[in-house]
């Protein structure tokens, strides 16, 4: 089912939550909200399945605008963080719950909805388990719970709120795998919120990067990190360095000083962004100037903290050494990056 | 030291006076205990109190579980002091209750003049015990099941709604069933406290024989015409009831857990 967001505005009080949010879903698309807490993307996820309204702007499922149907009429799958569980029902009532309250003209015959419900009991791996009350589950097994009951309706789309949120790194790195397997299997449109960049860029086919109530940009994995369109993008999604610097005339000067480097961007006062790898040592010509203050190990790296322009306002940023560099704290380097973003 | 102190204390206040009573009951034998309670001025006192205290707790049962619904799910103004105003009845002297009701619902009180058109009469009937017996019996249910109520997020709803199902079946399906356990141990404590109930009863019962007298009254009365072991039959009668009770409610709780994993 394609889904389309257009225009959509959304004001709680005097709060907007949402300010003319515009989005395409593609049938069988696995997409990532990705974005700070107070983005917006929870809004966006719960005015899709119809637990709020928009203020403002429709939204389309496939041709039907669906933008006032109440949310037992669209049909979505919705999975929450903390599951939100019937306790007080097994694992097979709870699963097979969407498919008895129907009403009888659309509810399937008993046996029926045992078949499907022992199906979808089998794919999300919980065999044997159906008699069991979700007290007695784990984290991961709850959360395999509720997509099975999301998934016992048909859902026109799935729907997932933070669905890793509340589990452990472990269990969690096994159900985002799983989760993409689960997708390709079934082909389901979904949708999916989260604040973990690294499971946005692992999971999803394409990840909306959201700040403040707004889209800041859609794009692959490759796109967001290594093609960033805006400073909230470049600082949010992986690590990053950042200098004031002046543009003229596609000159990028760092204090007043030639870099060396070019740009595309207006005259005016900007920001260089680079990834703290994409750097090169220069032993002359141009180049940011700084000296160590101090180092740390990674694994495969040393971090170095910079005091970049020296002296009176000096600007603070991390970089990464080469390991082959000699360097220590105090010494001074010289350094330009080879991949940068001005904004 | 603290068990210690807490055993003795339950054995002077609560075993030794009760074992006491047994023994006295006792003492009458059966012929001469059941005699006593079936006599049918103390037979229709007893079936009074229990049937009054009965209707009085399906009553708080189904407006205590709406008044904890709404103290939990609404934000309205005086929401906090409505929320303390219900323990009111706990803390209030039953006397004082008893007194303001039947001034209230008295063919001429501020209700009672407006449903004695209607050929409703409160005050000196049952139903006057019933009213008593609801107002004293209200925070039960409330305060069982509000903290009950708060645990039930909101989302089990919201996905009760996503899964298709209309707001009565959410209601009937996943709302209530988990506060069964917590409103029926709410409707125990009202009813066991609504047996034994005297102060808020005796001024709006008129306690007339055979038709609002309760049992704790026939007590008293038996007690000032110093016919000691009528007396003690009614309360033997009165104590194996509230062990009923104790036993019901544990019985719901031990259920409950199991359930559930809460009480």
């Amino acid at each position: 089912m394609d889904i389309r967001i257009d225009k959509i505005r959304k004001e709680f009080g005097d709060f907007p939550a949402l300010h003319d949010v515009s989005l395409n879903i593609r049938s069988g698309e696995l997409i990532a909200l990705l974005g700070p807490s107070g983005s917006g993307k929870t809004t966006l996820l719960r005015l899709v399945a119809g637990l709020e309204y928009p203020s403002q702007g429709r939204i389309l499922f496939g041709e039907e605008d669906a933008s006032w149907k109440s949310v037992q009429e669209r049909n979505v799958g919705f999975v929450f963080q903390h599951y939100a569980l019937f306790k007080h029902m097994t694992v097979f009532d709870n699963v097979a719950f969407g498919l008895r309250v129907r009403g009888s003209k659309d509810r399937p015959p008993k046996a029926e909805i045992r078949r499907r419900v022992e199906e979808l009991i089998d794919m999300v791996q919980l065999s044997g388990m159906e008699n069991r009350y979700p007290g007695q589950l784990s984290g991961g097994q709850r959360q395999r719970v509720a997509l099975a009951r999301a998934m016992a309706i048909e859902p026109r789309v799935l729907l997932l709120d933070e669905p890793f949120g509340a589990l452990d790194a472990k269990v969690r790195k096994d159900l985002r795998k799983w989760l993409r397997e689960f997708h390709d299997r079934t082909g389901h449109t979904t949708l999916f919120v989260t604040h973990d960049q690294e499971e946005a860029l692992e999971l999803a086919d394409r990840v909306v990067v959201m700040s403040q109530g707004k889209i800041e940009q859609v794009g692959s994995a490759d796109d967001i990190y290594d093609r960033p369109q805006s400073d909230f993008v470049f600082s949010f999604v992986g690590d990053s360095a950042k200098l004031p610097v002046t543009a003229t005339n596609g000159e990028v000067l760092f204090k007043g000083a030639q870099t060396g480097l070019r740009t595309s961007a207006a005259n005016g006062e900007k920001h260089i962004f680079f990834r703290p790898r994409d750097i090169v040592l220069q032993e002359d010509g141009p180049a940011f100037e700084g000296r160590i203050l101090s180092m740390r190990r990674l694994a495969g790296a040393r971090i170095a903290e910079i005091d970049a322009g020296l002296g009176e306002g000096a600007e603070r940023v991390e970089i990464e050494l080469p390991l082959g560099v000699p360097a220590e704290q105090g010494n001074v380097i010289r350094f330009l990056p080879h991949r940068y973003a001005i904004f | 030291m603290a068990l210690g102190l807490s055993l003795t204390m339950l054995t002077l206040i609560v075993l030794i006076p009760l074992a006491a009573l047994a023994l006295r009951a006792a003492a009458l034998g059966p012929t001469g205990l059941y005699e006593l309670v079936f006599d049918p001025r103390v037979f229709a006192a007893l079936k009074i109190s229990f049937l009054t205290a009965l209707a009085a707790a399906i009553a708080n049962a189904i407006f205590g579980t709406l008044t904890a619904w709404v103290l939990v799910r609404y934000d309205f103004f005086g929401r906090r002091i409505f929320d303390a105003l219900i323990d009111l009845p706990f803390a209030m002297p039953t006397a004082v209750a008893g007194i303001a009701l039947t001034t209230v619902y008295s063919p001429k009180g501020l209700i009672g003049e407006w449903l004695t058109p209607l050929g409703i009469k409160v005050a000196y009937t049952p139903l006057g015990i019933i009213v008593a017996l609801i107002a004293v019996g209200f925070p039960f249910v409330v305060r069982t099941v509000q903290p009950v109520l708060e645990e039930i997020s909101r989302e089990t709803e919201e996905v009760s709604a996503t899964l298709g199902a209309n707001r009565l079946q959410t209601i009937f399906f996943v709302v209530l069933p988990p506060l069964i356990p917590a409103i029926l141990t709410g409707f125990a404590l009202a009813l066991a406290r609504g047996v034994g109930e005297y102060g808020s009863v005796i001024f709006i019962a008129g306690n007339l024989p055979f038709k609002s007298e309760i049992a704790p009254l026939l007590i008293v009365i038996k007690l000032e015409e110093f016919n000691y072991a009528g007396a003690t039959a009614i309360a033997a009668v009165m104590l194996a009831i509230s062990f009923l009770m104790l036993f019901l409610i544990n019985g719901i709780q031990s259920w409950s857990q199991k359930r559930f994993g809460h009480g």
